[in-house]
């Protein structure tokens, strides 16, 4: 599965604000550390305060803090900030649908939809960090 | 199963006992909308008696059975090799974001270690949010077996 750039900057975004809760960090580092413009990521920082997942403080030594709840946003509320239209009923109109085939397809495609959504709505920030903190004791050992 | 574990949140972990019956039934109602007395007694009565295979744990705080679990080691069913397997769980409604459903994890794949098993599965229905949540919260990734099923006569 693919996320757009936009959607997978926007969850780097949260993961690094929320694993961070007492510190702000600036659009810079945040871009920095992901290698993108500060361009494209200003935007999605916007979106992202439409949102109420982070705040911003203006000035001298602010920058954005996570202002959402992690224990309760998922991967799937920050993908459908940025791409609200991905699992909705994808390839509605799309040309023989109608057909056997196309029935047969979509019964399949909807069974992969079905487990990513499952995937993605039971996945929250908090967890997420969980995961990553787990993967790093891990790798620690291991290497 | 004969220790019983005091835990953080002062709710003592034991072993399930006939006597949790009605308490087992309602806190699975509240979660299920069903009322499965039967099948509850039923289960009781089994794990009471392999104990060294199945675990039927209850969360209890002063004589109120707060929770439940149920789980089960299965070996070279589908080919994998010895598991726990985690059946059941259920948290009373007045005792949701206490801890209680983490405490009888917790307990129960200790058990499920001290029977030299090192892997717990369950199955959740995919709708069902707050448990998958849960278990992933847990820790719980997705493992290596796929769930199909068929719709008989169908075919």
């Amino acid at each position: 599965m693919n996320l757009q750039r936009a959607t997978r900057l926007a969850l780097y975004a949260v993961l690094e604000l929320a694993d961070q809760p007492d510190k702000q960090l600036s659009r810079a580092e945040i871009a920095e550390k992901f290698e993108v413009s500060g361009n494209h990521l200003s935007k999605v920082m916007r979106d992202l305060g439409k949102a109420g997942l982070v705040e911003a403080v203006r000035g001298v030594g602010g920058g954005y803090w996570f202002s959402g709840n992690a224990k309760r946003t998922t991967l799937m509320d920050v993908i459908k900030i940025f791409e609200p239209a991905r699992f909705e009923n994808a390839g509605e109109r799309e040309p023989g649908k109608a057909t056997d085939l196309g029935r047969t397809l979509n019964l399949v495609l909807d069974e992969i939809n079905e487990t990513i959504q499952a995937t993605l709505n039971s996945i929250s920030i908090q967890t997420m960090l969980q995961i990553k903190n787990r993967s790093m004791i891990h790798s620690s050992r291991g290497g | 199963m004969s220790a019983i574990e005091k835990t953080r949140h002062d709710f003592t972990i034991r072993g399930a006992e006939p006597g949790d019956l009605g308490a087992i039934v309602e806190i699975d109602q509240q979660v299920s909308g069903a009322k499965k007395t039967r099948y509850w007694r039923d289960a009781l009565e089994l794990y009471s008696s392999h104990r060294d295979k199945g675990f039927f744990l209850v969360a209890e705080r002063e004589h109120r059975v707060a929770g439940f679990i149920l789980g089960e080691i299965r070996a070279w069913e589908f080919g994998s090799p010895p598991c726990g397997w985690v059946y059941a769980i259920g948290v009373a409604r007045a005792n949701l974001l206490e801890g209680v459903g983490t405490q009888l994890l917790d307990a129960l794949c200790a058990h499920f270690q001290k029977a030299n098993v090192d892997k717990v599965r369950t199955m959740i229905a995919r709708q069902d949010h707050e448990l998958l949540s849960f278990f992933r919260s847990y820790g719980m990734m997705a493992g290596p077996y796929q769930q199909l099923e068929l719709e008989l006569g169908s075919h």
